[in-house]
């Protein structure tokens, strides 16, 4: 893998007929979506339309109830126990609630995946753990905290290190950017950037932050109607006449925030 | 010269990590090589520590990072690391071959500085010792004045709603009477039936040897009615509800759904606390009955099997052994602790802090402190209604 953003045209994720349901209530049906390796996926969608729901489905926390899921090539459904946790290993989420555990500090949190799986030593898990706390704009004092004393951005990038502790190849976000103020959330989309570069890593992100998606994503999903309506770049999205996408990329906040750029 | 390898990582992604140490004019020359990501990196990291230490001699050192062929932040963070060392060492740092994408990795790691270990301060056992049982101390005097003070914000709160009976919450209340009371009824029949029989068993055997057994019938009242009964129900109140209401109140506390009623104008005192307050209040008497009439009734089985005494025999000598009072001392006792167990267990609720791991804390000293507090509730009773001759 070497560095630079080159986009290979193989998909890393792989979703084909996707039904998901709760009871009867249908979430998804007939979803496809194919994620390209190395590239910063965001996806859109009103309030309630299923992407969270959708991010759980691929990460395997809630089954399918139709259709497959294709994520390095394998169906996590099919895949034996061992395997599986293997690739959980290769990628890193950040829940919409930030999800620490709350028994633990933030560098502790940090440290579970390092302690758990590679069974390091304490002292350079230390070390990493600072390393990644400062990387996402965590002040250092912020490491021997405890969820509860953190402030709601503050839990996104604790999160955020934590779902970064390992170095993903995929990181899954769910709305990263909600709650942080704007030069925070200009750091977290420049951080996402970065490390996109850097490391190769493919990002999926939920997001409603204009900005962001401006900012960070190579291509945009639009969930509507129950499955992906659209995906493409902003020029696309910029062009479509479906009146939802129109509503969202040309209303007065889109403006505002494509204006000049 | 020195060199390093480090194994290929479990997860098998490309070569293993090393690095290699060459002697030059004026310094010498590090070079990385292979796969520097999180997992192969484990194996060179002490060796690079030693290296550093070891305070490698010569003027300027130079990285030549042409032969690394991955990094992450893990392995930037060990090269930052050593490159920092080397250069608080006095020794000059330069990169050759640095590629770009791997130098906004080194940019980004470094930012943060070394981080400094925390070394928490640890004190002499003595003080440790003493300031263990005095912090102890100061902690359970504050707490019997949070209790107290909580134990009159509940009578105040009670005392506003009989004066304004609209702020009375109803429903919560016969809920709260019914999961603590009614489904408690079951467990309570079952456990003072079996006790009573046991305590009428073991005093039919012992009084035989006197050829007193005719007294087991008095042993039973007295003790049934005026100790065990109610404290038997105490405990399995406590048990049973005292910890529900710690779980149900910490969890709301723990969801900030607490804050949520304050800012809606709603008092948690009036919706969370006084009901179930009343709710045991209420609802303790009558389970204590229930359980002293089990008890009066596992002893009147063992007793007419045992001891071959009529139904009715038993019950005219249950006549003569107790009086109205050698009931009602056991049963004035239900409300008091029925009030402490709701107390304690509420107030537990509310100190819980933010974790799911002090919900659990709360529970678990929510229950002991109840169930001591009705031991020590009783014994001050006893030593009152002696005093008052009943
Ligand atoms: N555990 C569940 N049980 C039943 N229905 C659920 C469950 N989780 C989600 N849903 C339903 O699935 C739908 C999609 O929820 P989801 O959380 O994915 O929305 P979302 O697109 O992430 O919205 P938002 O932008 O507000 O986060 C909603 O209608 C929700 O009611
Ligand atoms: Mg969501």
């Amino acid at each position: 893998m070497e560095s630079g953003n080159q986009i290979v045209e193989e998909p890393i994720i792989e979703v084909q007929g996707l039904l998901t349901k709760f009871d009867d209530h249908v979430i998804h049906e007939n979803l496809d979506l194919s994620v390209k390796r190395g590239e910063v996926l965001g996806i859109v969608g009103g309030s309630g339309t299923g992407k969270s729901v959708l991010l759980r489905t691929i990460l395997g926390l809630k089954s399918p109830d139709g259709g497959n899921i294709r994520v390095f090539g394998k169906d996590l459904e099919m895949l034996p126990e061992d395997e599986r946790r293997a690739q959980e290993r290769r990628w890193g989420v950040l829940f919409q609630e930030g999800a620490l555990f709350s028994a633990l500090t933030v560098a502790q949190n940090v440290q579970v995946a390092y302690r758990e799986h590679l069974h390091m030593g304490q002292k350079l898990m230390d070390e990493l753990a600072a390393v990644k706390i400062a990387m996402v704009g965590l002040r250092s004092g912020a490491a021997d905290l405890f969820p509860s004393e953190l402030s709601g951005g503050m839990k996104k990038r604790a999160g955020l290190a934590r779902a970064l502790a390992l170095d993903p190849e995929i990181l899954f976000l769910d709305e990263p950017t909600a709650g942080l103020d704007p030069i925070g959330a200009a750091a977290f989309d420049e951080l996402i950037t970065d490390l996109a570069h850097t490391l190769g890593l493919t990002v999926v992100m939920v997001t409603h932050d204009l900005d962001t998606l401006y900012a960070t994503c190579d291509r945009i999903a639009v969930l509507a109607e129950r499955r992906v309506i659209l995906i493409g770049t902003i020029d696309d999205m910029l062009q479509s006449e479906h009146p939802w996408i129109r509503e969202y990329f040309h209303g007065p906040r889109a403006r505002a925030a494509f204006a000049g750029k | 010269m020195a060199e390093a390898s480090g194994a290929q990582g479990p997860s098998g992604q490309g070569a293993a990590a090393s690095y290699a140490v060459i002697d030059r004019v004026g310094g010498f020359t590090f070079r990385p090589a292979g796969d520097w990501s999180v997992t192969p990196i484990l194996a060179i990291d002490d060796d690079l520590r030693a290296f550093v230490a070891a305070k490698p001699v010569g003027e300027s050192a130079v990285f030549d990072m042409s032969a690394l062929i991955r990094l992450d932040t893990a392995g930037a963070w060990l090269i930052d690391r050593t490159v920092a060392s080397l250069e608080a060492q006095g020794v000059k740092v330069s990169y050759e071959g640095l590629k770009e994408g791997h130098k906004i990795l080194l940019d980004k790691v470094g930012e943060g500085g070394v981080p400094k270990p925390t070394v928490p301060e640890r004190s002499s056992l003595y003080v440790e010792v003493v300031g263990r049982i005095g912090a102890a101390v100061v902690a359970m005097g504050l707490e019997t004045l949070t209790f107290v003070e909580f134990l009159g914000h509940v009578l105040a709160t009670i005392w506003r709603s009989i004066r304004h009976p609209s702020r009375f919450r109803l429903t919560p209340l016969v809920h709260h009477m019914e999961k603590a009371g009614f489904d408690a009824l079951p467990l309570v029949c079952l456990l003072t039936f079996l006790i009573g029989a046991v305590i009428a068993q073991q005093g039919a055997t012992q009084l035989r040897r006197f050829g007193a057994d005719v007294f087991t019938v008095n042993l039973i009242a007295i003790i049934f009615l005026r100790e065990v009964g109610i404290l038997l129900t105490a405990i399995i109140v406590a048990g049973r509800s005292g910890s529900a209401f710690t779980a149900e109140i910490g969890s709301m506390k723990m969801r900030e759904e607490i804050d949520a009623m304050r800012t809606l104008g709603l008092d948690p005192m009036d919706m969370l606390v006084v009901p179930r307050v009343l709710a045991l209040l209420f609802t303790m008497p009558l389970l204590a009955f229930i359980g002293d009439i089990m008890g009066l009734i596992g002893g009147g089985v063992v007793a007419v099997m045992q001891l071959n005494m009529s139904p009715a025999v038993y019950i005219e000598r249950l006549r003569a052994a107790a009086d109205f009072w050698t009931f009602g001392v056991g049963l004035l006792k239900a409300p008091f602790m029925a009030i402490v167990i709701a107390l304690v267990g509420c107030r537990a609720g509310l100190d819980v802090t933010g974790s799911a791991e002090s919900v659990g804390t709360q529970t678990t000293s929510s229950v002991v402190r109840s169930i001591f507090l009705v031991i020590i509730l009783d014994a001050i009773f006893a030593m009152f209604f002696t005093a008052v001759g009943i």
